[in-house]
C-alpha cells in the first residue's frame, strides 16, 4: 500500500510539474497533449463508475462527451460566453439525456445492454449531422472560449492544465466517495451477484439508473472541456470509436480500480500520439494491440502497480 | 404523394431490408450458436465490397470476380475465427466487444492502406444496367431488383439449411448444448469455423451487392453494422426468423421516412421547419423505433429459446 501510494503520487506531482517543464524544455506542445489526456481521464473515470464498478458494459459514454460540447457550442453561438451558465448547462443536459438512455437501457441486461447504448449514441450522432444550423457534419468552431467572470483565464494554457488536473482530482475523489458509500456497496453488490441483492432487499434498477446519470453528467463536464479544449465541437466527439476508445482505456488501466481508467487514458493517447507521429496509419497497430491487451492483460495497468486490489 | 412514388420507396425499402437481413443472419447465428458478439462484422461487409471489386478488375468479369469475393470473405471469415476469435468465446461480453473493435479498426486501417481513403465506384455489367417495368408506369432498375430476389432466395436456403439439414440440425444442436454435442462425437471447433464462415460469406454478399449502389470505402461497414444491431435488437438476438422481421421493418422505416418524413411533416408545421426537423428526425427514426420496441418488449419481438 505504501509503495502504490508513493507511485500514484509521483504521477501527481509530476503532472504539477510538467507545465513549467514543458515550457522549460521549450516543448509547449506537451501541455496540450497531457491537458487532453486528462480530460480524457475524466471520462475514462466517469465510466469506470458504471463500467467497473457496476458491470454495466456501456458503449455509448462518448454521447455525453458530445452533449456536453454542443452545450457549450449551442450557448456560445447564440452569444452566452458565461462559463458558470455553460458547463451547468452542460451537466444537466447531460444528465438528463443519460436518465433518458438510461431509463430504457438499464432495464436490459447483457449484450442488449451494450447495443442499446451503442444505437442511442448512435442516434445523437446522426441528429449533430444533420442539424446544419449547428454545421452538421463539419461542426462548429468555439470562437470563445467559457468566460468565469475573470476569475479562471482559459485562454492561457497553463491555467487551463490545472483547471482541468483539479477537475480530475475531483471527479476521482467524487467516484470513490460514491463506490465507498451505501449507494456504491449497492451498486457492487448488484454487479457480483444480482439476485442475491435482490433477495436482501434491493432493487438495482433505481441504483444503477443513478449511477448511470452520474456518470453520464461527469463525462459531460470533460465533453464541456474537451470542447474548449479544441475550440471546436462536430459529431465527431460522439463517434462511436470514441465511446469504443474511452472504453478500452478504462480496461487498459484495470477496470474497478481508482487510478486505472487516468493510467489507461495515458497509455493510451501518448501511444496514439506517438505512432501518429510516426505513421499515418496508426490503427493498423492500435487495433492488434487491442486485441492482445484483451486476451492477455485482463488486470490492467493499475494490476502492476505494488498494493491492494483498490486503492 | 402519389402510388407510384410510394411503390417506388417501398421495393427501395424491401431492397435494404434484404442487404440488412444477409449481415443480421450472420451476426445472430454467430451470436447464437457461439455467444459471440461481433462487432468485426461489419469489417467482412467491407472485405466482401473490396475483394469483389478487385477480382473483377482482374478477371473482367462481373459473374466471376463476384463468385471469388464471396469466396474470399469466406477466406478471410475463417481465418479471423482461427485466428482471434477463437478463444473469446469462453470470454465475456465486454471482452469480445472490445477485441472485435480492434479488429474493426484493424481492417479499416489495412483496407485504407491497400486501396487508400477514396471511395471506390464499381460499374456493372451492361446486362444489370437497366431497368424493368414491375407495375405499369413504374420502371426499376434490374439491378436492385436483381438484389431483392438475391436477398429472398437466400433467406429460403438458409431456413432451409438450418430447419431441414443435418448441418443445419447439429447447428441447432450446438446452440442448445455445447458440450452435449461434442461428447456425440461432433468436432464443434470446426462447426463454430463454418458457421463462423457462413456468416462472413453472408457478410460478404450483402457487401458486395452494396458495392455499386452505395460508395466502397474504409467504415462502409460501421455504418450499417450499427444499423444491422438495431435490427438484431429488435428482433431479438440470436432469432433468424427475428432477424428477417426485424431487417425488413428496419429497412422500410428507414427508406420511407427518409423520402417520406420531411414532406408529411410539412403538413403539420410550418415548411421551413419541416425542413429542418425532417432529416433529423428521419434518421433518428430507427433508434426510436428500437426504442419503443424495448419499452415494450426488452428481449426484441422473437426471443431466441436457448438460453
Amino acid at each position: 500500500m505504501r509503495a502504490r501510494t508513493l507511485i500514484l503520487g509521483a504521477c501527481v506531482l509530476l503532472l504539477l510539474a510538467a507545465p513549467p517543464l514543458a515550457t522549460w524544455i521549450g516543448q509547449p506542445y506537451y501541455i496540450e497533449l497531457l491537458r487532453r489526456v486528462m480530460i480524457f481521464a475524466i471520462a475514462a473515470v466517469s465510466l469506470n463508475l458504471i463500467l467497473g464498478y457496476g458491470g454495466l458494459v456501456s458503449f455509448g459514454h462518448a454521447a455525453y462527451l458530445g452533449v456536453g460540447g454542443y452545450s457549450v457550442g449551442i450557448l456560445a453561438f447564440y452569444g452566452i460566453h458565461n462559463g458558470w451558465l455553460q458547463w451547468a448547462v452542460a451537466i444537466l443536459a447531460s444528465a438528463l439525456v443519460a436518465f433518458a438512455i438510461g431509463a430504457i437501457s438499464v432495464r436490459t441486461r447483457g449484450i442488449y445492454f451494450i447495443m442499446i447504448t451503442l444505437a442511442f449514441t448512435q442516434m445523437l450522432y446522426y441528429l449533430g449531422i444533420s442539424v446544419e444550423e449547428y454545421g452538421g457534419d463539419d461542426g462548429m468552431r468555439l470562437k470563445v472560449k467559457s468566460q468565469f467572470s475573470g476569475l479562471v483565464d482559459l485562454a492561457d494554457p497553463v491555467t487551463f492544465y490545472y483547471l482541468v488536473l483539479v477537475l480530475l482530482l475531483g471527479c476521482m475523489y467524487v467516484v470513490h466517495r460514491v463506490v465507498h458509500s451505501r449507494f456504491g456497496m449497492v451498486i457492487r453488490a448488484a454487479k457480483s451477484n444480482e439476485a442475491r441483492s435482490r433477495a436482501i432487499g434491493f432493487s438495482p434498477y433505481p441504483y444503477q439508473l443513478a449511477a448511470f446519470v452520474i456518470a453520464g453528467s461527469m463525462c459531460g463536464l470533460a465533453g464541456a472541456l474537451l470542447a474548449n479544449h479544441t475550440a471546436y465541437i462536430a459529431p465527431a466527439f460522439m463517434d462511436w470509436t470514441r465511446s469504443g476508445e474511452i472504453m478500452f482505456m478504462v480496461i487498459l488501466g484495470g477496470m474497478a480500480t481508482a487510478p486505472g481508467p487516468a493510467l489507461g487514458a495515458f497509455a493510451l493517447l501518448v501511444v496514439e500520439d506517438l505512432l501518429a507521429g510516426w505513421t499515418q496509419h496508426w490503427q493498423v497497430i492500435v487495433g492488434p494491440l487491442l486485441v492482445l491487451c484483451v486476451l492477455f492483460f485482463k488486470r490492467g495497468l493499475a494490476g502492476l502497480l505494488p498494493g491492494g486490489k483498490d486503492g | 404523394m402519389n402510388f407510384i412514388l410510394l411503390f417506388e420507396q417501398a421495393l427501395n425499402g424491401l431492397q435494404f431490408g434484404v442487404m440488412l437481413f444477409l449481415m443480421a443472419a450472420g451476426l445472430t447465428l454467430v451470436f447464437g450458436i457461439m455467444n459471440l458478439v461481433n462487432l468485426a462484422h461489419g469489417s467482412l461487409y467491407m472485405v466482401g465490397a473490396y475483394l469483389t471489386v478487385a477480382a473483377v478488375q482482374w478477371t473482367g468479369s462481373y459473374p466471376l470476380g463476384v463468385l471469388l469475393g464471396l469466396l474470399g470473405t469466406l477466406v478471410v471469415g475463417m481465418l479471423v475465427e482461427v485466428v482471434a476469435l477463437r478463444t473469446l468465446y469462453e470470454r465475456d461480453h465486454l471482452d469480445q466487444v472490445l477485441a472485435t473493435f480492434g479488429l474493426m479498426l484493424f481492417f479499416n486501417e489495412l483496407i485504407a492502406i491497400l486501396w487508400g481513403r477514396a471511395a471506390l465506384y464499381t460499374s456493372l455489367p451492361a446486362y444489370l444496367q437497366g431497368f424493368i417495368e414491375i407495375i405499369p408506369g413504374s420502371i426499376y432498375p434490374v439491378y436492385r431488383a436483381l438484389v431483392i430476389g438475391v436477398g429472398l432466395v437466400v433467406g429460403a436456403v438458409l431456413w432451409y439449411v438450418v430447419a431441414k439439414t443435418r448441418l443445419g440440425m447439429l447447428i441447432r444442436a450446438g446452440a442448445s448444448n455445447r458440450t452435449m454435442v461434442a461428447a456425440l462425437g461432433i468436432n464443434i471447433r470446426m462447426l463454430y469455423t463454418v458457421v463462423f464462415g457462413f456468416g462472413a460469406a453472408l457478410a460478404g454478399l450483402a457487401g458486395l451487392m452494396a458495392g455499386p449502389i452505395y460508395a466502397v470505402q474504409p467504415g462502409m461497414g460501421e455504418l450499417i453494422l450499427i444499423q444491422v444491431l438495431v435490427v438484431i435488437v429488435i428482433g431479438g438476438i440470436g432469432s433468424v426468423r427475428g432477424a428477417l422481421v426485424g431487417a425488413l421493418i428496419v429497412g422500410m422505416v428507414d427508406t420511407l421516412g427518409r423520402a417520406f418524413l420531411k414532406p408529411l411533416l410539412a403538413h403539420f408545421i410550418s415548411p421551413p421547419a419541416a425542413e429542418a426537423a425532417g432529416p433529423a428526425l428521419a434518421s433518428m427514426l430507427i433508434y426510436l423505433l428500437m426504442a419503443v420496441v424495448l419499452a415494450v418488449r426488452p428481449a426484441g419481438l422473437f426471443p431466441a429459446k436457448s438460453s
